[in-house]
C-alpha cells in the first residue's frame, strides 16, 4: 500500500536544496492545521513527522467533542481527514525524525536523522506524550502488563483484574471502557478528588466493579514469569502500603511536552515552549502550537486554533 | 500491503523461513496498529530479499497471540531461525524497525 503521506525520495531530496517557507514540526492537529493555513496563504508547508500523521488524535479512539460530528468520530478517521485536506492544498510531508534546529541562522536549519533542512520559518507543533510513572520495571513490563492505551490492550484483560493510574479525563475514561471487560479496576489517584470534567464523572458513579483508591500512588510493580502480577501502592494520606494483585496497569498520569530536539534553543516554560497569544517564541520567525506549547487547555479545538493562527503569524514573518 | 499471515501459515512462513521475520501483531480496531501501517510497509520495501515483514491479525490468530505473551498491540516482534529475537511494543518509527531486524 503506497500512503498518501509519504512523499518520495525525489522529493524529499529536492526539498533538501530548496529553502522551505514554512517547516511544521510535527503532524498531529496543530501541526497539520497549520501547513493547511500556510498553503492557502500562499506559501510552502513542509510537515516533518518522525512516525505517521495524526499524533495523539490518531489513536484516540474515538472522539467526542471536537464540533461538527454529532455522534462522535474515530480519532485515525479525523487525522486521516486532516491529513487529506492539507495534502489537498499542496502540503509536503517528510518522514523524519527532527534531532536538532538552529533557529539563529538565517534561513533556519533543521537537523533529521537523515539529512539537513533550510526554511525562513518554523511552526514547532511536536506535541506531547504520555508521561511513565516512573517506576522500576515499568519498560520491561511495557507490552507485558504495563500499558499506555486502554482501548489498544484492553481486550487482552477480560474478565481480569487490572488498575488505571491517573485522575484526569483519560484515566477515568479508561476506567469506565475497562470496567465493562475487566471483572475489577482500580482507580489509582494521588488527589483526594478526580480532575476529569464532569460528563466523565458521572458516567463513573454507578459502575460497581470499579474502586477508586484515593491519595494513593504507585510504588513498585511486581513481575511473575515475566509478565505484571502486581503493584504496590502507597496511601500517602495514612502512610500505609499494600499490595494489589492485577494483571494490568494502564498509566494515564498526564503527558510531557516533546521539547528535546530543541535542546534549549526556546525559552520553556514548566517545561512547554512559552509562546505568546500569536504563536510567536522566544526565537523570532519560529511559532508554536498545539500541546508542545503553553496553555490553559490541551484539546484537538485548540491544536487546530493554535495551528492556524500560528501560520497566519508565519505568513506575516514572511511578508514583513 | 504486508500479508496477514494465518495461524496455519506461521509456521512456514514465519518459522521455518531462512529470513528473519518481522511480524506486526495487530487488530482491525487499533489506532496505532493502523498508524504504524504505512511505516511498515516502508521498511517491507526496504528490506525486501533479506528479511520479511508479515501481519498476525490478533483476533483472528489468537493461539498466536497467546504463544508469544503478546498483550499489547502493536506488537512488533522479529523471529530468527524460528525464535523470537527482538521485539518491541507500541508506535515505532521506520529507524527503530530498521534498526530492530539487525
Amino acid at each position: 500500500m503506497e500512503s498518501k503521506n509519504h512523499i518520495p525520495e525525489s522529493q524529499a531530496s529536492k526539498a533538501c536544496t530548496d529553502v522551505i517557507d514554512v517547516a511544521v514540526i510535527g503532524a498531529g492537529p496543530a501541526g497539520m492545521t497549520a501547513a493547511l493555513y500556510v498553503e492557502r496563504a500562499g506559501f510552502d508547508a513542509v510537515m516533518f513527522e518522525r512516525i505517521a500523521p495524526g499524533g495523539q488524535l490518531a489513536t484516540t479512539e474515538h472522539v467526542e467533542n471536537y464540533p461538527g460530528f454529532p455522534d462522535g468520530t474515530s480519532g485515525f478517521d479525523l487525522a486521516f481527514a486532516m491529513k487529506q485536506q492539507a495534502d489537498n492544498f499542496g502540503a509536503k510531508t517528510i518522514n523524519e525524525e527532527v534531532v536538532a534546529v538552529d533557529v539563529t541562522s538565517t534561513p533556519k536549519r533543521i537537523d533529521t536523522a537523515f539529512g539537513s533542512y533550510e526554511a525562513s520559518c518554523i511552526i514547532v507543533a511536536t506535541g506531547a506524550r504520555p508521561r511513565k510513572l516512573g517506576v522500576p520495571l515499568e519498560d520491561e513490563l511495557a507490552g507485558k502488563g504495563v500499558s499506555y492505551c486502554a482501548t489498544c490492550d484492553g481486550n487482552f484483560f477480560r474478565g481480569k483484574t487490572v488498575a488505571v493510574v491517573g485522575g484526569g479525563n483519560t484515566a477515568v475514561a479508561d476506567a469506565i471502557f475497562l470496567a465493562r471487560l475487566c471483572e475489577k479496576v482500580y482507580l489509582v489517584h494521588r488527589r483526594d478528588r478526580l480532575r476529569a470534567t464532569a460528563v466523565y464523572n458521572k458516567r463513573l458513579e454507578g459502575i460497581d466493579n470499579v474502586e477508586i483508591l484515593w491519595n494513593t500512588q504507585v510504588r513498585r510493580l511486581f513481575a511473575d514469569s515475566g509478565k505484571l502480577a502486581g503493584i504496590e501502592v502507597e496511601n500517602t494520606a495514612e502512610h500505609s502500603t499494600q499490595k494489589l494483585p492485577c494483571e494490568g496497569v494502564f498509566v494515564a498520569v498526564g503527558n510531557e511536552p516533546n521539547v528535546e530536539f530543541l535542546q534549549g534553543a526556546l525559552e520553556l516554560e514548566g517545561g512547554y515552549v512559552k509562546a505568546d497569544e500569536t504563536g510567536k517564541t522566544s526565537a523570532a520567525g519560529v511559532f508554536a502550537a498545539g500541546d508542545v506549547r503553553t496553555k490553559a487547555l490541551r484539546q484537538i479545538t485548540t491544536a487546530v486554533a493554535d495551528g492556524s493562527v500560528a501560520a497566519e503569524s508565519a505568513a506575516e514573518f514572511l511578508t514583513l | 500491503m504486508s500479508e496477514i499471515v494465518s495461524s496455519a501459515d506461521f509456521q512456514s512462513k514465519v518459522l521455518d523461513s531462512d529470513q528473519p521475520v518481522l511480524v506486526d501483531f495487530f487488530a482491525t480496531w487499533c489506532g496505532p496498529c493502523k498508524m504504524i501501517a504505512p511505516t511498515l510497509e516502508e521498511v517491507a520495501a526496504e528490506v525486501e530479499g533479506r528479511a520479511k515483514v508479515y501481519k498476525v491479525d490478533i483476533d483472528q490468530s489468537q493461539d498466536i497471540a497467546v504463544r508469544y505473551g503478546v498483550m499489547s498491540v502493536p506488537t512488533l516482534v522479529v523471529f530468527e531461525d524460528g525464535q523470537p529475537a527482538r521485539q518491541v511494543v507500541g508506535v515505532q518509527f521506520k529507524q527503530a524497525l530498521l534498526s530492530l531486524l539487525g
